[in-house]
């Protein structure tokens, strides 16, 4: 009886029911974040950008730098610098441009737990970001010997292993801040203006009061997250810069990320 | 099979969709008609999990859309044609849709012949792409995972005559082949045309649910006779009620038979009669979201054609 029912229920869907439906895992999304990183126009040129900007400053060092700075340190340096303002910006669009542009309709539609989105983006960035740093470090050492070679000074690598992994922290950091700021405003204009703002305005501002209040001045690296870790670009970090960074790091970019991921998480996607 | 219960969405004071509950079967269109801002889009913005619910459910074959493991096979959505990375292609995008299902790169290529989408135009960004043009990719991508349930918000805006004919027959097949097909529309001869089952939505309330036929039939009859008052006396003797156009055109709930009974005994001699069909159903429309118009209604007046 129960079988004949059913019979008569299924023919006309017959052709579904063949289909065994598996979750999608985390490295598919991971590996469609970053293709969606490359695949627009703005995305294509702000990756490539990494490569330019880094080719621009090892050759700028080349031509004027003195020849005894033609060192890896001051290379790694040079190509460092720019790193630290695209990659942020590679961090804010992957997540604004879903409710900017709108494609959140789709990515949220088609993955409807925004957390394994959000993370997979969180993951994308971070290799994009790590990728981003090789290259510019390895370009940063053709320039290292290509500078000493054209110079006739001896090729110099003088930064420790471990410096290489603080300034990638820091690189990795400045990223994470991006992130944040995406998540909090989930607008790419407001995101990269709020960014600028942390990365520029605020420093200068802390610059200002440091100078005329000695008591902030002596305590600017527990208040101050973008003092506290730049000091890693420096290396040598002492204990006590440690706990600045853990501390100024806690609410300029643990806690503002809590919230940003607990209001993305929420939001309405229209 | 969508089945959606007492769906309730409230922004501060304002509620916007107010205790909707409806179920679009298998096997058949089902119409989802309203005005603008009668909650149509809310509502599927809900069933699909990017807006939560205040209270109420919405389940897809028994399943809420979130415990889907990869909704996309199940469930084509389609909520806004526009909706997209301008700068991307219609191709990458496809691509993106394929990629996160898991579907083999070939199913890129089939959709965009499907849509017909030529190479071309797949290669253009969607900041290039006409509003019929994105509508045809939001098809694709709502239809890559091959679904056995469909949602589409607005699917014919922008598209032209013979785009909807297309899309009508592409939705047919579909239902026909025992796919849900869940679509809304703010014009109701686009879904008079395909819908199999009707939900009508105003001010946030259901206010109309039934299959076509049910709701077509209780539209009544659209007759003309050369002496109209006559006859309009004549039915209204009868204890009916019917309404008399400026144009001479009598409406009336009474069926087609009678009517011809009626107009026989009064001796009147009739020049049209026929069941008010999609005229009727314009006339309901508009009577249902009457208070939800933003135009103050003045006359319907309509040829009898």
């Amino acid at each position: 009886m129960s079988t004949a029912a059913a019979t008569l229920e299924r023919p006309a869907r017959a052709s579904h029911a063949a289909k065994r439906i598996e979750p999608i895992p985390m490295t598919r999304l991971i590996g469609v974040e970053i293709s969606k990183m490359f695949d627009t126009r703005s995305g294509f040129w702000l990756m490539t950008s990494v490569g330019i900007t880094a080719t621009i400053a090892t050759i700028a060092t080349i031509l004027f730098a003195p020849d005894d700075s033609l060192n890896y340190g001051n290379f790694a340096a040079a190509v460092g610098f720019p790193m630290s303002v695209i990659l942020p910006m590679i961090a804010i669009l992957s997540i604004t441009s879903e409710w900017s542009q709108r494609s959140g309709l789709t990515t949220f539609t088609l993955v409807p737990h925004r957390g394994r989105v959000i993370s997979a983006k969180l993951a994308a960035t971070l290799i994009a970001g790590a990728a981003s740093i090789a290259l510019a470090f390895a370009v940063g050492a053709v320039g290292n010997v290509v500078g000493s070679a054209i110079a006739g000074v001896d090729t110099s690598w003088n930064i420790p292993l471990g410096d290489a992994g603080l300034i990638f922290l820091a690189d990795a950091l400045g990223m994470l801040m991006g992130f944040t700021i995406g998540v909090l405003v989930r607008s790419s204009a407001g995101a990269i203006v709020g960014y600028f703002v942390y990365a520029l305005v605020l420093p200068a501002a802390f610059g200002t009061l440091a100078s005329f209040k000695d008591w902030f001045a002596d305590r600017q690296g527990w208040f101050d997250f973008q003092f506290s870790s730049t000091r890693l670009y420096d290396g040598d970090l002492a204990k006590s810069d440690w706990a600045h960074l853990a501390v100024s790091g806690s609410y300029w970019l643990v806690i503002p990320l809590v919230v940003g991921l607990w209001l993305a998480l929420r939001s309405e996607v229209k | 099979m969508i089945t959606v219960e007492s769906l309730t969405k409230t922004y501060g004071g304002f509620t916007a969709v107010d205790d909707v509950s409806f179920s679009a079967r298998a096997g058949r269109v089902t119409g989802f008609l309203g005005p603008n801002g009668a909650g149509k889009s809310t509502t599927m913005r809900m069933m699909v999990g990017l807006t939560s619910p205040t209270s109420g459910t919405a389940t897809i074959s028994g399943r809420s859309f979130a415990d889907l493991p990869n909704p996309g096979l199940e469930v084509g959505v389609l909520l806004d044609a526009s909706a997209q990375h301008a700068g991307r292609t219609g191709r990458e995008i496809l691509g993106i849709a394929q990629r996160t299902m898991g579907l083999p790169k070939g199913r890129v290529e089939e959709m965009l012949h499907k849509v017909s989408l030529t190479d071309a135009e797949a290669e253009r960004r969607v900041k290039n792409y006409s509003l019929g043009m994105r509508q045809r990719l939001g098809i694709a991508t709502a239809l890559i995972g091959d679904p056995e349930v469909l949602i589409l918000d607005e699917p014919a805006n922008g598209l032209d005559p013979a785009g909807i004919r297309w899309m009508r027959d592409l939705l047919r097949e579909y239902a026909d082949k025992g796919g849900t097909v869940l679509l809304s529309s703010h014009l109701l001869h686009e879904i008079e045309v395909i819908a199999d089952d009707l939900v009508v939505i105003g001010n946030g309330r259901i206010v109309a649910q039934g299959t076509k036929a049910e709701l077509l039939a209780a539209a009544g009859t659209v007759v003309r006779a050369d002496r109209a008052l006559d006859l309009a006396a004549a039915i209204r003797g009868t204890g009916q009620t019917c309404n008399l156009d400026p144009d001479g055109t009598l409406r009336t709930e009474v069926d087609a038979a009678q009517v011809g009974r009626i107009a026989l005994d009064a001796g009147v001699a009739l020049t049209e009669l026929r069941s008010a069909d999609g005229a009727g159903l314009e006339e309901m429309f508009l009577e249902l979201t009457a208070e939800t118009q933003r135009e103050t209604r003045t006359h319907t007046e309509r040829t009898a054609a």
